[in-house]
């Protein structure tokens, strides 16, 4: 079964719309999901020809009253067995890549924690190094590539919803309980992120970007910005330059506000 | 029990007579009027002189379920009218990313509003408050609902939980604005501060006792009030499925009146059950130190609101799919003229479905991190299996059948489609892998408008279609139900596809503009074209209403040859419904009396001695 | 009444099971509470119908044959005749004020905790005077 999944990862199967993803997690997550479309063309594919088939080569002809039959118990049991054989399928494959996408690893390369608020994240680098943004400021959270990151994520006010479409994944935001997870990027890159958990007023505005750089830039950026917080606390982290589309200096208020933002 | 005799209204109303040989011999079910009185002598001097109310107090006191059932479903479809036109404001603001039309409050309103309209409002009360109230107890040969005083409680619950909803645009701070689900905290004072939302909660608790009586009405008129001879495997699909459905009521609805107590308490009385604000510091502190002791801080848990209202939510949602999997099932073999293709397939395929729909809540949830993933999502896969087993039998209804189109069965087959692929998506989402990545999108909003749609609008008008004969005695106009049908079919799809498209490029749902440089607009454009479309099928609709009045077709007992005891008796049917029966040998009673050389191919085991004992008996 | 006991046995036990299941997998409470409530919601009347079967249906429970005890109800005996349904149903009381009367009452009183608590005494009379409505009502027989 593992054989079949990794079949799907070596052919060139279209994305049906999806983002090809950026990650390895976003790369499992699209293989299930180019399964289970696969899955639905074919199932769904199917029903819809018995129904225009009958629709078109049952209309009525005469008169004549059809035959009353009611069962057919052979068909009946097949067209039970069937489908709970399928969705059985699905399962195992969803379980696999489910233990993929949800890992979070025992040493990652990075831990960031992510505070989403109303209406903004901050993203909180070890040493004190912070990056905040509300609404349209379009805070970055930057992170190397080719390693596992993971994230600690909660919310200090409402849900809120922190969601990648390129890595094809969100995870809720919610005050009281932190909840991990772990990207592991396959490129460099700039990949827009939103909430997508109703959370008031702005909602639609709670917008943030994720850098994805190589691993050396990342530790360049982090050390420089980490002595800049111990020489001027009030210093604002500036994005790594020399990136593609970097223009540098995003993040919008004093760097040790952070959690003080909103009392607690 | 002793005293309830004297008021019986059906004490003769089935007269002995010889047992029935042929159709003239049917006994009459009503004494003639004036009897029907208990033993109560005061009460028979009254006699029926008197016609009881008249005018508005008629309706006022009425306790007969059809009555009620009218009302129920003229009252769910203005709602429905109403939400129809909140549901035009998104789309007109959505047509454009940085739309002026609607301020981000009004907008989170309006679709707050929209879904807790279609959803608490007019789905569940037109289908087990209306049609179901209207057809159950005709179905079972039952001269009413079990409980007539509570049937009517009911109904006046749901028409100022109604009225109570829709006061909520009118007060002080608009309506409320934190979805139809209302999250916690986000429904908690603080972050939602206005009355809007007690409004809310008060309009639902109102509507929640009004289901729940209906369920145990239901429930009750299924169990004790069939005719003889209907057994419980002779029933009609339509009324297991509203059996199923009371019973789910029964599940569903006390959690969530439950959970929006406690929400009201939270919000008025300083309760801390789905809340955290000030109680958990960033550092993740728990205990808080007083007079050298450590106390537990009192934090509530916004997950457990989830959890509450999704095991109402999921149970919910079959609540409003099952009645209108009924209609279909009524609706299918008649125009097709046969019987439902595996009848007893039908029935424990919709308790399969109602078992496993009560353990999938938290599908809903997947993307908190805090959930047996695995657990549920193999309950939620596991779902298609029965859904499809009820494919399979619709199809085999249809197959070697002779199909004419008229607008029920347009509807039926528009309901089929729709739900084919509105259920395909929804076994993609019940993988949490795939639900992360497109939770909270235009994907889910596609899927659930789809299914959603598909039961409740095209099989909901499918029954409206074919019942409407019945109740009024005259018929709608055939062609202009097939310009609703048409418009709403071709808008329907219009609408919804590019949905799915923006949802997988990753477009959030609930949100009131969007970034322009993304590609979205143009594929909103067509979704708000489409939305216009379908509102334009539904003046369809009116005109055809309309025209029935003032240019009555008048409709026979059985304009359509149909198979259910309900199409025995006069259209609209007399006061306790029924003057005669036909005998009850098989689930289509009506269909047996009218082609009783063309019954159902006896089959199984005792194919033979039934065939056999068919044979001698005379079937009247 | 065999069918009707089943069904909700079957509730019973599914829900029993599923929650068994879902209890020592997750340890949720809220979840596993209302597992419990459903399997309870099944078993409860469930054994009601079983017992009340037992002693007027006469035949063994899980029978699967085709004949029927001489308690059955008309409607449950498939080969029942319409004469055999004669007489008294049940009530069916007619035109009643009183379901009008409650729903402004409990209406009044929810809304009391929204735009004004003085609401509350109209919403109580008119409750409690549905009450005895209702009752003398069902005494001295509705009109029909």
């Amino acid at each position: 079964m593992v054989g079949t999944g990794l079949l799907f990862a070596g052919c060139k199967v279209p994305t049906f719309g999806e983002y090809s993803g950026a990650t390895t997690q976003a790369r499992s997550e699209l293989h299930l999901w180019q399964l289970f479309f696969i899955a639905g063309l074919v199932v769904g594919g199917f029903v819809l020809l018995l129904i225009l088939w009958a629709v078109f080569r049952y209309r009525r002809r005469s008169d004549e009253i059809p035959k009353q039959t009611q069962y057919h118990t052979l068909l009946e049991v097949s067209y039970t067995i069937v489908p709970i054989l399928i969705v059985l399928g699905l399962f195992v494959f969803t379980v696999l890549s489910e233990n993929k996408v949800d890992a979070t690893p025992p040493r990652p390369a990075a831990l960031i924690h992510v505070y989403a608020f109303q209406w903004g994240w901050e993203f909180s680098y070890p040493g004190g190094v912070k990056v905040i943004g509300q609404t349209t400021q379009d805070p970055t959270m930057v992170i190397p590539t080719g390693t596992d990151v993971q994230i600690d994520l909660k919310s200090l006010d409402v849900l809120h919803g922190f969601y990648v479409p390129e890595f094809n994944f969100s995870r809720y935001a919610s005050p009281g309980y932190t909840t991990s997870f772990d990207f592991n990027a396959l490129h460099t890159g700039d990949f827009r992120g939103q909430c997508t958990q109703l959370c008031g007023l702005y909602h639609s505005l709670m917008f943030f970007n994720v850098r994805a750089v190589t691993p050396a830039q990342y530790t360049t950026w982090l050390r420089t910005e980490q002595a800049l917080v111990k020489a001027k606390p009030s210093s604002v982290p500036k994005l790594p330059s020399g990136v593609s589309g970097a223009t540098g200096g995003t993040g919008s208020s004093t760097n040790n506000a952070g959690s003080d933002l909103y009392g607690d | 029990m002793t005293d309830v005799t004297d008021v019986t209204h059906t004490s003769d109303v089935l007269a002995p007579t010889t047992p029935d040989t042929g159709h003239e011999d049917l006994p009459d079910l009503h004494a003639p009027p004036g009897a029907g009185h208990g033993p109560e002598g005061d009460h028979a001097a009254h006699g029926h002189e008197d016609h009881g109310p008249t005018g508005i107090l008629k309706w006022l006191t009425s306790t007969d379920h059809k009555v009620i059932g009218l009302s129920y479903m003229i009252t769910s479809l203005i709602l429905f009218y109403m939400a129809g036109i909140m549901a035009l404001f998104i789309r007109l603001q959505l047509a454009s990313p940085h739309s002026s039309l609607l301020t981000f409050g009004q907008y989170n309103e309006l679709f707050t509003m929209h879904g807790s309209l279609m959803l608490y409002l007019f789905a569940g009360p037109f289908a087990f408050g209306g049609l179901a109230n209207y057809v159950v107890p005709l179905q079972v040969g039952a001269p009413d609902m079990a409980f007539p005083r509570l049937n009517a409680l009911s109904y006046w619950l749901y028409l100022t939980g109604s009225i109570t909803m829709m006061g909520g645009f009118l007060v002080a701070g608009g309506a409320a604005s934190f979805g139809w689900v209302a999250y916690a905290p986000l429904s908690s004072v603080q972050s939602s501060p206005g009355i809007g939302g007690d409004v809310w909660i008060m309009a639902l608790v109102l509507t929640g006792f009004s289901a729940i009586f209906t369920g145990v009405n239901l429930v009750a008129t299924i169990f004790y009030l069939r005719a003889p001879g209907m057994t419980m495997f002779r029933m009609p699909i339509f009324t297991w499925n509203m059996l199923v459905t009371g019973i789910l009521i029964l599940i569903a609805f006390p959690v969530l009146t439950s959970a929006l107590v406690m929400l009201f308490c939270d919000r008025h009385f300083g309760t801390h059950i789905f809340t955290v604000s000030g109680c958990q510091t960033v550092t993740g502190a728990t205990h808080f130190l007083s007079n050298g002791h450590l106390y537990p801080v009192a934090c509530g848990s916004p997950l457990l609101w989830q959890n509450l209202f999704w095991f109402f939510g999921h149970p919910e949602v079959y609540i409003l799919a099952l009645p209108f999997f009924g209609i279909v099932t009524e609706v299918l073999p008649v125009f097709s003229r046969r019987p439902v293709f595996g009848y007893k397939g039908m029935v424990f395929a919709t308790m399969a479905i109602a078992a496993l729909s009560t353990g999938v809540w938290a599908h809903h949830m997947f993307t908190t991190g805090a959930v047996l993933l695995p657990f549920f999502s193999l309950l939620s896969l596991l779902i298609a299996v029965p859904t499809g087993i009820k494919f399979f039998n619709w199809i085999g209804t249809m197959w070697h059948g002779q199909l004419t189109f008229n607008t029920p069965m347009l509807f039926c087959i528009g309901f089929l489609l729709a739900f084919l692929m509105g259920g395909v998506t929804g076994i993609m989402l019940a993988s949490p892998p795939i639900d992360f990545a497109t939770h909270d999108t235009y994907f889910v909003v596609a899927h659930f408008h789809q299914v959603l749609v598909g039961t409740a609008v095209f099989a909901g008008f499918a029954g409206v279609y074919y019942w409407y004969p019945k109740m009024f005695g005259r018929m709608l106009d055939d062609t202009l139900g097939k310009w609703h049908f048409w418009l709403l079919f071709i808008g329907f799809w219009v609408t919804f596809m590019p949905q799915y498209v923006v949802g997988l490029r990753g477009m959030p749902r609930r949100v009131a503009s969007y970034p322009s440089d993304l590609g979205w607009q143009s594929w909103n454009i067509v979704s708000t074209v489409g939305g216009f479309v379908i509102a334009l099928s539904f003046a369809f609709l009116l005109w055809n209403f309309w025209k029935s009045w003032r240019h009555p077709i008048p409709a026979g007992d059985n304009p359509w040859d149909a198979h259910t005891l309900e199409w025995f008796t006069t259209s609209p049917p007399p006061h306790h419904n029924y003057t005669h029966l036909p005998p009850i040998r098989s689930e289509r009673p009506t269909w047996d009396y009218n082609h009783p050389d063309a019954i159902v191919v006896p089959h199984g085991p005792h194919a033979e001695a039934v065939a056999r004992a068919r044979s001698k008996e005379p079937v009247g | 009444m065999k069918v009707e006991a089943l069904f909700l046995l079957f509730l019973g036990v599914f829900f029993g099971l599923v929650g068994l299941v879902y209890w020592f997998t997750s340890y949720d409470d809220g979840g596993g509470m209302m597992l419990l409530g459903t399997s309870l919601l099944g078993f409860l009347p469930g054994l009601y119908y079983f017992f009340w079967h037992k002693r007027f249906g006469g035949k063994k429970f899980f029978y699967w044959g085709k004949e029927h005890g001489a308690g059955d109800r008309p409607s449950d005996r498939p080969d029942a005749t319409l004469d055999e349904g004669a007489g008294e149903i049940e009530s069916f009381p007619g035109s009643s004020i009183w379901p009008f009367v409650l729903g402004m009452g409990a209406f009044l009183t929810l809304v009391s905790l929204v735009f004004g608590i003085w609401l509350i005494f109209p919403g109580i009379a008119l409750i409690i005077s549905a009450a005895v409505g209702v009752t003398a009502e069902s005494r001295r027989g509705g009109h029909v």
